[in-house]
């Protein structure tokens, strides 16, 4: 049986990954599970307490449980010279089992060839925080990887220093030896391990970080993936994969309705099925959702396939609850009556209504972006086993530590008896932050006296029963002076708020959805009105890559290039005048309190920056190059996550109305980077998910039901349609400056950019996506 | 009792008849490297080779490959043109989250077997089942390339 337990990836990965990791002669087992190490773990370490005292606390600080930089939480040398750090971050495609290993190896000068990497089980009390989303990973524990690195340096420098008997400033650490500089002896690490592990943990304020000149792996993508063998020889691990003696396989029937529950059923059926064992009810979640199961039947079974035949031989009646009559056609017509009515006022310069009133022209538009599913290609997956008042989880977890402390809170136990094994996540989006799964394997193996029990979704549970991209209409109007510039915008954003999963009589967008590139727009326009009317929530509305930024940016930015068609001008040049010159601006003073939790002196508005994404990307593409009939070029810009991204989309559109996308260009400034190529790869692959949001995406529902099944009613890109060619320009970035994020920010600009290609290759503007069938003939 | 060559082993399984390969792979034989994406035959994850044919495992039963050779992901690597895709995949960095890599390799390693050197259209025709959500396509194609020029097939 193969229990993903504690995976350990060998970078070049060779076959002695079994082998235990001797690290003062504990075994790396014991090491993850937290056993004193002797000197190595029973020397505390950093408090993580100690930290500004400041009243708002921003980046790291400002997360549950914020970060560690203890290099005894993070880094084991062996006898033999083998060098294991833990990736306290989820891995879902974004490279992070690479990043943040690759961050301590290069201050600890270790030799990435001899760097193991080991996955850290949901302690944010050992590793920091670990909810892996926000596209935070690499600008938030960037630092302190590096001191943990660094600090793991200065012990295996000391312990040198100490058996050669010479002063520590005569010896220096450099790819997994130290070298006494005056006599040239070496030491390699292995030798030095033991002794390493009884030196103090110095004292951060004496840390030597190195020059960023220096650097071996940081900023240079020469390193494979750590998981990329095991990967294309399917040796790999995900939430799916997990595997336990005596293990049941589960699937549940959950109530089609949000909010909906199981008035009776009838498993004689379901039991007559062969291999199936046992069918138990989960109780029903009235809503706000959370993060709890929604309830239904579970069949458990001795093989996925005939849990799944059990399930559909059950015999349910729902209640279908107050959500009932659903409808998203219906709810279309009322998120447009609200956005034609005055809402909460978020952001005011100026006076728009005068302005607007003395503007030369004004212009009006609407945009609409329906629910969207993330589909993992993994759909959700976790394994329980709960053993002599202990429980055991297995998954694929973007928040591991959310997965423990509700797992124990539905059982009743105290979190430090529950662990949680992270796999590898089969993709993530945001859907992986909600651990429901989690907790209905908890339940199903409490109900089977704590046997190992997974818990699989089908594809169409997934689908049914996701914490769904939200719906929304942008309505924007525009006054603009005699030469077509504006003077005057309103934005009303009408929208179900992610606050209503945990508190159901929201009905407004949240600080953090408004400051997703509806207020925050850093406009050369004096006159600004901001409003959010309200929407209520019928279905889970969760994280979805890049959140709201996606309909903000695709009404602001088709609008920007609506005004400019308007006033007969260039796009680009119209996009730059709009943004106007460069300058920093206070995102408190466009009425964004939550800046991405980063800090408003630290990550101000750089219009200079979103600026200079747009020119580069602008002429990379050959912005203004002459083309064929039926293409067309169109550019987009998105500021979040603190960082800035323009794309510019090339389409050609046939006679018949098919869109194909020969070529992409996207230039993307999140400060200076660790991996550029994952930089590229996620730029690709948001590229792709904004294209198929533009062209494809869509859940829509009836009789409160989701009306798409699977792959076939809910249609995502395929090689067929996807951008031939994405060229990805990366802004040069200096360490010492704030970073930026990586994993969202590319999809907002894609599918403005992609309809405003469009309207430059056939005159028709999309205002609904996606677009499907709208242009075909 | 159904009997099968995996991976060029002869194994027994005994599960009804109609249970797919994809399950009895994944649950009854431990050979997890298949995966699940949609039971339907829509993403291609699931695919395999029988008798040298690219199949999706989630719909065929297990009655349908009695007596046949299935060929997984983890059997692939012992054949060139299997070794040369796992190869250049690494070299190219196809994979982000890499759950539809194995489906994604065994579709380009039916292609390759069928047409040593392909264009760009049969490429993107043979590995259009699969799908991938972290979109990485233009890798998958350029990986595709490299392996076929590697096997000295370049066009």
């Amino acid at each position: 049986m193969n229990a993903p337990v504690d995976r350990m990836t060998h970078p070049d990965g060779d076959a002695s990954l079994a082998r235990p990791l001797i690290l003062a002669n504990v075994s790396r087992r014991r090491f993850l599970q937290g056993i004193s190490l002797g000197g190595l773990v029973l020397a505390v370490g950093y408090p993580s307490a100690a930290r500004a005292q400041e009243a708002k606390k921003y980046g790291a600080d400002g997360m549950p449980n914020g970060w560690v930089d203890n290099p005894l939480a993070f880094v084991s040398i062996a006898e033999d010279g083998s060098v294991t750090i833990v990736c306290h971050r989820s891995e879902m495609g974004q490279g992070v089992r690479t990043a943040m290993p690759m961050i301590v190896a290069d201050e600890l000068e270790a030799d990435w060839k001899r760097v193991r990497v080991a996955q850290a089980p949901g302690d944010e009390k050992r590793f920091g925080n670990q909810d892996t989303d926000g596209s935070r990973s690499t600008r938030h524990f960037f630092e302190p990887m590096r001191r943990c690195g660094a600090a793991a340096r200065a012990m295996l420098e000391a312990a040198a220093a100490e058996r050669w008997k010479v002063p520590v400033r005569e010896v220096q650490a450099k790819n997994h030896e130290v070298v006494h500089r005056p006599t040239g002896r070496r030491l390699g690490y292995g030798s030095l391990a033991k002794a390493a592990a009884s030196q103090p943990v110095p004292a951060r304020e004496t840390l030597r970080l190195k020059d960023p000149k220096q650097f071996r792996y940081i900023g240079k993508g020469q390193l494979k993936l750590v998981d990329g063998r095991d990967i294309v020889t399917g040796k790999a691990q995900y939430g799916i994969d997990t595997r336990l003696d005596g293990m049941l396989y589960a699937v549940v029937a959950r109530p089609p309705v949000y909010g909906g529950k199981v008035a009776s059923f009838d498993a004689a059926e379901a039991l007559k099925v062969p291999g199936v064992q046992k069918v138990v009810q989960i109780e029903d979640s009235p809503p706000p959702a959370h993060f709890n199961p929604v309830g239904g039947v579970a069949v458990l079974a001795r093989n996925t396939w005939a849990a799944m035949q059990g399930r559909r031989a059950l015999k349910i009646t729902w209640d279908d609850g107050p959500n009932a009559s659903y409808d998203s056609a219906a709810f279309k017509a009322t998120l447009e009556e609200s956005a034609h009515k005055p809402g909460k006022v978020v952001r005011n310069d100026g006076d728009f209504a005068a302005a607007a009133a003395g503007a030369a022209r004004r212009l009006e538009a609407e945009y609409y972006i329906p629910h969207l599913a993330h589909a993992t290609m993994e759909p959700p997956a976790a394994t329980v086993r709960i053993a002599n008042g202990k429980c055991e989880v297995w998954g694929c977890f973007q928040s591991p530590q959310a997965a423990r402390d509700l797992v124990a809170k539905r059982l009743g136990m105290s979190a430090d008896d529950v662990t949680v094994h992270v796999t590898l996540l089969g993709g993530g989006f945001g859907r992986k932050s909600k651990p429901d799964y989690a907790i209905e394997a908890a339940v199903l193996s409490k109900a089977v006296d704590g046997k190992p029990v997974k818990v699989t979704w089908t594809r169409e549970d997934d689908l049914h029963n996701s914490y769904y991209h939200t719906v929304s209409v942008e309505h924007l109007e525009a006054g603009v002076d005699g030469q077509g510039k504006p003077v005057a915008w309103l934005h009303r954003s009408v929208a179900p708020t992610i606050v209503s999963t945990f508190n159901a009589a929201a009905k407004n967008e949240a600080p953090f959805e408004l400051g997703m590139g509806v207020i925050n727009v850093p406009f050369a326009i004096p006159n600004v009105r901001i409003e959010n009317p309200e929407a209520a929530a019928h279905t889970r509305i969760g994280w979805f890559r890049s959140v709201s930024n996606i309909p903000h940016a695709f009404a602001v930015q088709s609008f920007v290039a609506e005004l400019a068609a308007a006033a007969g001008r260039d796009p680009k040049d119209f996009l730059l005048e709009v943004i106007g010159p460069a300058r920093q601006v206070s995102p408190e003073m466009l009425g964004d309190t939550w800046n991405h939790g980063e800090s408003p002196e630290r990550y101000p508005v750089d219009t200079g920056r979103l600026r200079r994404v747009v020119e580069t990307v602008a002429r990379e593409a050959g912005w203004g190059k002459k083309l064929s009939k039926g293409r067309g070029l169109g550019i987009a810009a998105h500021y979040s996550f603190v960082s800035y991204i323009a794309a510019v989309v090339e389409v050609a559109v046939d006679d018949k109305g098919v869109v194909t996308i020969p070529r992409v260009d996207m230039a993307v400034d999140c400060g200076a980077t660790v991996n550029p190529d994952r930089v590229r790869s996620q730029m690709e692959g948001a590229c792709v998910m904004g294209v198929g949001i533009a062209t494809l995406g869509e859940i829509s529902f009836k009789g409160g039901r989701v009306q798409q099944d699977n792959f076939n009613s809910y249609e995502v890109t395929r090689m067929t349609e996807a951008p031939r060619v994405i060229r990805v320009h990366i802004i040069p970035g200096d360490y010492s400056k704030p970073m930026g994020g990586v994993g969202e920010p590319g999809v907002p600009p894609i599918p403005p950019a992609l309809c405003n290609a469009i309207f430059a290759a056939t005159g028709k503007r999309i205002h609904r996506l996606p677009i499907r069938d709208q242009l075909k003939v | 009792m159904i009997r099968l060559e995996i991976n060029g082993r002869r194994q027994e399984v005994d599960v009804p008849g109609e249970t797919p390969l994809l399950w009895t792979l994944r649950d009854e034989m431990g050979l997890t490297g298949t995966k699940f994406g949609c039971g339907m035959a829509l993403c291609g994850a699931c695919t395999v080779h029988v008798d040298g044919q690219a199949v999706r495992s989630c719909l065929t039963p297990i009655s349908a490959v009695a007596n046949k050779k299935v060929v997984t992901i983890e059997g692939l690597g012992t054949d060139s043109i299997g070794k040369a895709l796992q190869a250049a995949w690494i070299d190219v960095g196809v994979p982000q989250c890499g759950y539809c890599q194995a489906g994604q390799i065994m579709s380009a390693a039916a292609l390759l077997k069928r047409t040593p050197k392909p264009t760009d259209a049969q490429i993107d025709e043979a590995m259009s089942g699969n799908i991938c959500r972290c979109g990485t396509y233009t890798r998958i194609r350029a990986a595709v390339k490299q392996a076929v020029a590697k096997q000295g097939g370049t066009r």
